[in-house]
């Protein structure tokens, strides 16, 4: 067994070499960098798997960053998590970074220093990020589930499979935007709708979009591969024009002929938003942002919507995001008119990974698709999905409100 | 009797509880009573605990590997499970829990035609070589 130094090693590469036979791998490659999301403390068996690793000594072979745990380290007693949850969450943390990965706690590890680059071959767990990094990153990793995400950056291999090869990052499904307005497509919300909509509709094939006109940002491309990856299976997407493996209908689908072709047009997106709102009436009792993690670009676009403004006293206002995120955002005075408006920061951590919401919160508002997706079968909660700028405004009147001018018919 | 691809070999036998939509067990499936809990799911409110769970592929979250490795420690998975295609979020479940507690859960990829013959509440026996029994003399 090449790599595998160490009874740490024998496990992962044992793990590993039974998974390559499950892929139809004939060989392993190299990786140069790993994203664990096995961090999410779910309960005994991983904190057990993860003890298991760090007491025979295991270390990672490459850069690793990790995915969000199961509390903000130094902020959980703020919320409702109980002591003795925290400290199995907080045993799990350990044994990680013992293993000699980088502490990041941040489901957005694209928005950190360890960022990938075009054509790098890595091993990420955590469904949005590996959507960000083969598609807008053009960086390569198969759709690594927990547990063996972590085998990976211990022997530094993966099987050479999937999406790490060239040939299986052909287009499959192409989907024509028809009819959707260039007003709509330069609007934050219209990327978590598009992207519930592509993983539904998606199955295991990889989609290419054409005929979006509107130049979206790295937090819109962040957003829309995080609702298809929670709606769907998506791991990789193409936008011709816009992502790097894309530049043509032609690449994309790397001279093949699309298997399916599906128009998407207004009445189709109308439906798709209308899926991620669980909730009736304009009751609201939490407004929550942040999945995947806040960037600095979004920190500062939501303290001038917020800036002079106060949140309804009977409205709770929660920003996820990563420690150095928040670090950044807090230095370049981003976090003060948040703080003013009575909107609170969390890091390491989410509510989908952490029991910190009070249990009697039942009515969310969000602008995340995935925290939409997630939070009624999760957390027993209705939501309304909602543009940023409608959050803010709901959160300022305490009941929702939402701009309907660039849905409507 | 049909036969599937064995992903992760074993016999298990029970009823099946089978859909065509697929499933993030993450979000999707508390370990704690082995209820499926995503409420956009045909399957959301059903047990499966010890029963055959057909699911075309795990949707989305990574997660998924880690909530089946729970349910297989706290005793509330399902006894095999069937998929479409050879589904590596199930499979890695299963190995890591062979490797950590000598619990592999059975895991078959059956062709289309067979996986859209399963009833749900068929009595289904699945065997060592990837055979399986549908409506077997329980």
């Amino acid at each position: 067994m090449v790599g595998a130094k160490g009874p740490a090693a024998k496990l992962a590469m044992s793990i590993l070499a039974r998974m390559a036979e499950v892929y139809g791998a004939t060989e392993l490659m190299d990786i140069s960098a790993a994203h664990i999301d096995s961090t999410i403390y779910i309960g005994e068996a991983g904190l057990e798997f993860a003890e298991r690793l760090a007491g025979l000594g295991a270390k990672v072979a490459v850069p690793t960053t990790l995915n969000v745990s199961g509390l903000d380290e130094h902020g959980w007693q703020e919320w409702a998590v109980p002591a003795d949850w925290a400290a199995k969450a907080y045993r799990q943390m350990v044994a990680y970074q013992s293993m000699g990965c980088v502490p990041t706690w941040t489901c957005a590890p694209y928005q950190t220093d360890l960022r990938p680059v075009f054509g790098q071959q890595i091993a990420w767990g955590e469904s949005n990020a590996i959507a960000f990094a083969n598609s807008v990153l053009g960086a390569r990793t198969e759709r690594y589930p927990d547990l063996l995400d972590i085998c990976c950056a211990i022997t530094g291999r993966v099987p050479a499979v999937g999406l790490h090869l060239t040939e299986n990052r052909a287009g499959q499904l192409l989907l024509r935007l028809v009819g959707v307005p260039l007003a709509l497509q330069q609007d934050d919300s219209f990327y978590p709708v598009l992207g519930h909509l592509i993983g539904e509709v998606a199955g295991e094939q990889i989609p290419v979009v054409d005929g979006l006109y509107a130049r979206p940002t790295e937090d819109q491309l962040k957003a829309l591969g995080a609702a298809a990856a929670s709606s769907g299976a998506v791991a990789l997407f193409h936008i011709i024009g816009v992502t790097p493996e894309a530049p043509t209908l032609g690449a994309a689908f790397q001279d093949r002929q699309p298997e399916n072709v599906l128009s998407v047009d207004m009445g189709w997106l109308r439906q798709a938003r209308s899926e991620l709102t669980t909730a009736q009436g304009d009751d609201l009792q939490m407004v929550v942002l942040g999945s995947p993690h806040f960037s600095i670009q979004e920190f500062e676009q939501l303290s001038k919507l917020v800036a002079g403004q106060k949140a309804h006293p009977q409205v709770k206002f929660l920003v996820t995001s990563s420690r150095v995120m928040v670090e950044l955002a807090r230095r370049a005075g981003f976090l003060q008119s948040l703080e003013d408006f009575g909107g609170r920061v969390t890091v390491d951590t989410c509510i989908l990974a952490s029991p910190m919401l009070p249990p009697d919160i039942k009515l969310l508002m969000t602008n995340s698709g995935k925290y939409a997706y997630y939070a009624p079968g999760m957390l027993n909660t209705r939501v309304t999905f909602g543009s940023l700028a409608d959050c803010v405004r709901s959160a300022i009147a305490g009941r929702v409100l939402r701009d309907e001018s660039l849905w409507e018919e | 009797m049909m036969r599937g691809k064995v992903v992760i070999p074993g016999s298990a036998e029970g009823e099946v509880m089978v859909s065509a939509e697929p499933l993030s067990f993450w979000g999707g499936y508390d370990f704690h009573t082995g209820e499926i809990i995503d409420r956009r799911h045909p399957l959301a409110g059903q047990i499966a605990t010890g029963k055959i769970l057909a699911l075309p592929f795990t949707r989305g979250s990574s997660t998924t590997t880690a909530v089946l490795l729970e349910a297989v420690r706290a005793g509330t998975a399902p006894a095999a499970l069937l998929t479409t295609g050879v589904d590596s979020f199930f499979a890695l479940a299963s190995i890591v829990a062979d490797e950590m507690y000598a619990r592999p859960i059975p895991l078959l990829a059956l062709k289309p035609v067979d996986y859209a013959s399963l009833r749900s509440g068929d009595w289904i026996v699945i065997r060592e070589d990837g055979g399986v029994e549908v409506n077997a003399e329980k």
